[in-house]
């Protein structure tokens, strides 16, 4: 069987054991009776600290660094900077701009110019204070309209479009020609504001240099491979001789997904000073590290049918990058690619520019790219169906693409369950009999959106495995699979149990899962793009299933029965023809051994080739995506211009829930973070460029009382290509919460919300100006 | 994770020790009672102290006690959790079990005290940061620097006085007991404070404070308080309210007094409030409508400025709102009053 065959979306053996069924995840106890270990858990003998010596400027030259006064301070082992680690780096490989150290220039308050190891934390903290820089301070643009229209000075020199990160415009169909044939084009301007991840656990990493040479990072990564390659460049050593390791993680959200400074410093520190080093960055760091959700300014203009019929859309975006690269490019074109589904396009355009300002860098947090875009048009259809005087959930069921068909940028989508989304939010939240008559100041809204279950565009091409699995199994009964994927609390190593008990008839305490350490396990390229189920799920079948059957050959042998009469399930294998024939799968296994000897097998997955035939065609292209609808409930008390989402439905298509319990965790999850974002998250700088708040005060995530009810509804459209059909379900289940709530407002009280996020100010003045411009209006 | 700059802890187990400490003034000393206050503000170098004592260990300073002539003593120390849930307060105080119910969240309610909310440093956005954080800014006048960023060119520091428990005892007529090593003074609340954000109380060094004393009030008592804020824990008040009305047998008001807080460097007594109230009856036809005057009074009477994080314009915005709704609950013996 090869990597890129389906496996078929049932259990080959009739009905499944494990799969489908809230099992507990296989780190939950350790987790909860805090036995679980976390980078910074970890403490070596000898061990020191390091800190990170931080610009206080938003632009600036460095023109000289002396660190004489640190080093002489009792306790410091040693100071690095710049000079010490040249080699740029970055996630995506045409865009290495960042300096583990800043090099020449400093780029946002808070870019990292020195590191200091040192006995402990407080003599580490003390020698950064006696660490002088000199900087000649450049002008500071905190305001992408300027950074578009100006780079002298230029954030990053030498860059061959000025402060222009990434510019993307790409058309499909005659747009020109269908807004001028419409019989209804709706027009507007909508804006995000930038949020970041706010993970619960910082960024911490350990750098060991082993007496071999042999340099061990663990780190709070989510792409552990891309980490390894970053160092090996950075550091100027062999892959093979770096080994980096994910411990458990605390959150990540995709705040995690870049090889981060501490990484490249600790693991210097530790060559230079023989001795491990660990960094744990304080709250304020994280915030600086950032790569949250990038500010966007839309303009979307929607051409449709007198029935409703979308055959227009051109959208153009301006993207607030912050002063580096990260995955930048990608999200220049996911701000794009992302927006043809669920719903058919006859025509779409596209102009997307990112550009550097000094601020934190943007990059990749859950539902990268097309959180934003998502916004701006599911509002749009709202204005449309108001416009047209047609239901919202009827508008878009007209648009439905339909599955098993090629969106107009040249996707292929296969499963598609968006219409059951439609069906169940309706249906739970009562929709027709409760739309437009909850009385004033109350409301309903939908949204919908689609996402991708990975892509096949890594992040470097090669035409290896993008998830690769080994399993070992013993004559004790215990079975370990090794995995590259990483585990950021997602459930990923739980999935890859699920699927290896499922498939060999294993009880779930018979596997162990050893995951994300490049020494122990095969190249998974990381959790990221919501690829993980997907990818690893069907890795992990192609390899248990070779195995599997090598146990049921050997079983029928010994049993001299026909294969398909050997049954493995739970623990046991029994022979299906004769109940009285039963043993315990350790049995099982030594017949097996026995026959075959020492049992193994490996699995890999890679994408079929996908999407469109032109340049950045192949960006966003997925295997499966899925679907997602939201029904927002919200209360709007008109005095103090607080919205109250009551309730969030979520209904999503995640192909199959291989553990619905988690599945469901994901959708609230994801509401959760949307309802934080539309309502009260703001990654926001002040008139100085500073952070304004970097603090989880100042920044405020929902507490447990902000949060609504959230009632997840799990559609199953069982994709042909997704492990027993799973999608994704970590990232898709977010988009609608923003517009939903934006729709409900208007269903409540008759303002449109463009701009996030709603603020009870921008409600108030909303209603003020509704208020005006219809003085005679009873509402 | 932000270090804790090293100190001298001292745990004096009586009054008298302690006194005896910070009367030395060769140390540089602070006071922590529940620290949920002084611990951050040293983690950002706020302040720098060689010493700080705790008042922990001091038993006598916990609980409530009847004085004569029907005044209730509520010790510094007692936590804000014991002071929102005591069922004396409910009836003799409403304002103030309603708004320490809503200081901060439920964890840090159990360690933060009465004494340290009233004793609470003010807040501000460009203050209340890390010294990195600060030291990028260069600093402003309430610490290490000589420029305010609220008002630009300003002289004086405008910072918050954001306690939620000061417009609530303010409107009590609180009194306060100072000890100090051979001293003691008695201040009634509202003479506490200065027009100044970088310190907006009279203090004097090594006095602890003791007691928090109200008068008795009678059957016809009614309060409230309602509170501002972004979420619905955890957050300080963006506009605290307290409201006291006092009526009559008959239910006619005989006084009424309005504190706001969080706007400014000290709790803000809205004025001409009896003088609008007195005499009406909770039935009257007229009442509405000298509510709504009181609620216009406060607008007109407070200029929020951008000192604590958010949206200072709608701030004002609420004021009357808050007004009027806490009010509405003073009246209806009901409370607090809150929106998020
Ligand atoms: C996340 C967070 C949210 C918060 N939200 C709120 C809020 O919504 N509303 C609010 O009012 N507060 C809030 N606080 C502040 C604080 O929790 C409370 O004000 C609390 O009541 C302070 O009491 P404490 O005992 O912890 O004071 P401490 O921190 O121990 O002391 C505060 C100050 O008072 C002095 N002091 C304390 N007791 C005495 C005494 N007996 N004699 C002399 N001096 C004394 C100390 O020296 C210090 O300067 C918040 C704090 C945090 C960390
Ligand atoms: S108001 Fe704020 S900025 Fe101005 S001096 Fe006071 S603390 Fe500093």
């Amino acid at each position: 069987m090869a990597a890129r065959d389906p496996h078929g979306v049932g259990a080959p053996w009739g009905a499944f054991h494990v799969v489908g069924k809230p099992n507990r995840k296989v780190d939950g106890l350790a987790k909860a009776t805090g036995t679980a270990v976390y980078a910074d858990d970890i403490a070596l003998p000898g061990m020191l600290h390091a800190k990170t010596l931080r610009s206080p400027h938003a632009h600036a030259r460095i023109l000289s660094i002396d660190a004489s006064q640190a080093l002489a301070l009792p306790g410091v082992h040693a100071v690095i900077s710049g000079r010490d680690l040249p080699i740029k780096y970055g996630v995506i490989p045409w865009t290495q701009d960042e300096n583990a150290l800043a090099l020449d220039k400093v780029r946002f308050i808070g870019d990292p110019v020195a590191a200091v190891a040192a006995i402990d934390e407080d003599t580490a903290n003390a020698a950064l204070k006696l660490i002088r820089v000199e900087y000649e301070r450049l002008h500071a643009y905190l305001d992408p309209r300027e950074a578009l229209e100006r780079h002298d000075p230029a954030i990053h020199e030498g860059h061959k479009t000025g402060n222009i990160s990434k510019h993307v415009e790409l058309a499909f169909g005659d747009v020109d020609a269908e807004l001028a044939a419409a019989q209804l084009v709706v027009e507007g301007d909508y804006s995000f504001h930038g949020t970041t991840h706010a993970p619960i656990e910082p960024h911490c990493a350990v750098a060991q240099v082993g007496a071999d040479g042999l340099l061990t990072l663990w780190s709070s990564t989510q792409i552990t491979h891309y980490v390894q390659r970053a160092l090996s460049r950075v550091l100027e050593l062999p892959a093979q001789r770096i080994r980096v390791v994910q411990p458990c993680l605390g959150g990540a959200f995709g705040g995690k997904s870049d090889p981060f400074s501490l990484e490249f410093t600790v693991s210097k520190l530790a060559m230079l000073t023989g001795r491990p080093v660990k960094m744990l960055w304080t709250r304020e760091e994280v915030f600086y590290a950032h790569r949250g959700r990038h500010p966007m300014q839309m303009h979307y203009k929607t051409g449709v049918s007198r029935e409703g019929r979308i055959s227009a859309v051109d959208a153009k975006i301006l993207i607030d990058g912050g002063s580096y690269s990260s995955f930048g490019l990608v999200t220049t074109y996911y701000a794009g690619q992302l927006l043809t589904g669920p719903y058919d396009f006859k025509s779409y355009r596209f102009d997307s520019t990112r550009v550097f300002t000094n601020k934190p860098p943007c990059g990749p947090k859950r539902g990268h790219g097309s959180v934003q875009p998502r916004f701006a048009f599911e509002v749009q259809l709202d204005e449309i169906a108001e416009q047209l005087a047609l239901d919202p959930i009827e508008l878009r069921r007209r648009n439905f693409q339909g599955s098993h068909v090629r969106t107009v940028n040249g996707q292929r989508v296969t499963s598609n369950g968006f219409l059951q989304c439609l069906d169940e939010v309706s249906r739970a939240s009562r929709w027709s009999e409760r739309r437009g008559k909850l009385g004033r100041g109350r409301g309903l809204g939908v949204a919908g959106s689609m996402y991708i279950s990975g892509t096949n565009y890594p992040v470097y091409p090669n035409p290896m495995p993008q998830a690769g699995i080994q399993i070992a199994l013993e004559r004790s009964g215990r079975c370990t699979v090794f995995t590259g994927g990483n585990d950021i609390g997602q459930g990923s190593n739980s999935m890859v149990a699920y699927v290896v008990a499922e498939e060999l008839g294993l009880a779930l305490d018979q596997v162990r899962v050893v995951a994300a350490d490049t020494d122990l396990c095969p190249v998974d390229l990381g959790a990221y793009s919501s690829r993980v189920t997907f990818m690893v799920g069907n890795a992990a079948i192609d390899a248990a299933r070779k195995l599997r059957a090598q146990l049921v050959e050997a079983l029928a042998l010994e049993w001299k029965i026909e294969p398909g009469r050997v049954h493995l399930a739970e623990g046991r294998a029994s022979d299906s023809g004769d109940p009285a024939r039963s043993i315990s799968s350790a049995e099982a296994i030594q017949i097996a051994e026995a026959r075959f000897d020492t049992l193994g097998s490996t699995g890999s997955y890679n994408t079929p080739q996908l999407g469109g035939d032109y340049r950045g065609g192949t960006i966003g292209a997925s295997p499966a995506y899925s679907f997602t609808a939201h029904v927002a409930e919200v209360e709007v008390d008109e005095q103090t211009g607080r919205i109250r989402v009551e309730r969030v439905w979520i209904a999503h298509d995640c192909g199959r829930a291989l553990n619905p319990m988690i599945v469901a965790g994901q959708m609230e999850g994801s509401a959760y973070m949307g309802v934080a974002e539309a309502l009260l998250e703001h990654h926001t700088l002040n008139r100085f460029g500073l952070h304004a708040g970097p603090n989880l005060l100042d920044y405020r995530i929902p507490t447990s009382v902000d949060t609504p009810e959230l009632a997840a509804l799990i559609v199953e459209s069982l994709d042909p290509e997704g492990p027993y059909g799973a999608k994704e379900a970590g990232e898709g289940p977010l988009h609608p919460s923003l517009p939903a709530i934006a729709n409900a407002v208007f269903d409540a009280c008759g303002i449109r919300l463009r701009e996030l996020p709603f603020t009870p100010g921008k409600v108030l003045a909303a209603l003020r100006a509704r208020k005006a411009a219809a003085p005679q209006e009873a509402r | 994770m932000l270090r804790m700059p090293k100190f001298e802890l001292e745990r004096p187990a009586s009054l008298a020790e302690a006194l005896e400490l910070l009367a030395d003034a060769s140390v540089e000393s602070l006071i922590v009672a529940g620290g949920t206050d002084l611990l951050p503000n040293l983690k950002h170098e706020l302040f720098t102290p060689a010493r700080v004592v705790s008042l922990e260990r001091l038993g006598e300073l916990r609980g409530m006690r009847e004085l004569e002539g029907g005044w209730l003593a509520i010790g510094s120390m007692t936590r804000l959790d014991e002071v929102a849930g005591d069922a004396r307060l409910a009836a003799r105080a409403p304002a103030l079990a309603q708004a320490c119910s809503l200081v901060a969240g439920p964890q840090l309610r159990t360690m933060g005290t009465l004494g340290g909310n009233v004793l609470l440093d003010t807040r501000c956005q460009w203050y209340n940061q890390t010294y990195f954080w600060r030291a990028a800014l260069g600093f402003c006048l309430k610490k290490d620097g000589s420029v305010c960023h609220v008002v630009e060119g300003g002289a004086k520091c405008v910072a918050a006085a954001s306690n939620d428990s000061a417009p609530a005892l303010m409107t009590l007529g609180a009194e306060l007991v100072f000890v100090r090593a051979g001293g003691r003074r008695v201040v009634p609340i509202a003479d506490l404070w200065l027009a100044d954000g970088a310190m907006n109380k009279k203090l004097e060094s090594g006095e602890i404070l003791t007691e928090i004393r109200l008068p008795p009030r009678g059957a016809g008592h009614r309060g409230a308080y309602g509170k501002l804020r972004e979420r619905g824990s955890i957050d300080f008040p963006l506009l605290g309210v307290a409201a006291r009305l006092e009526l009559d047998a008959q239910g006619a008001i005989t006084e009424a007094d309005l504190v706001l807080g969080a706007l400014a460097a000290r709790p803000v007594r809205v004025r001409r409030v009896a003088e609008e109230l007195a005499g009406l009856r909770a039935s009257s036809n007229d009442l509405d409508a000298a509510l709504g005057r009181v609620a216009q009074l406060a607008y007109k009477q407070c200029h929020p400025l951008p000192n604590v994080p958010g949206d200072h314009e709608w701030r004002r915005e609420m004021v009357p709102v808050y007004v009027r709704r806490t009010l509405d609950a003073a009246l209806a013996r009901q409370g607090p009053v809150r929106d998020a």
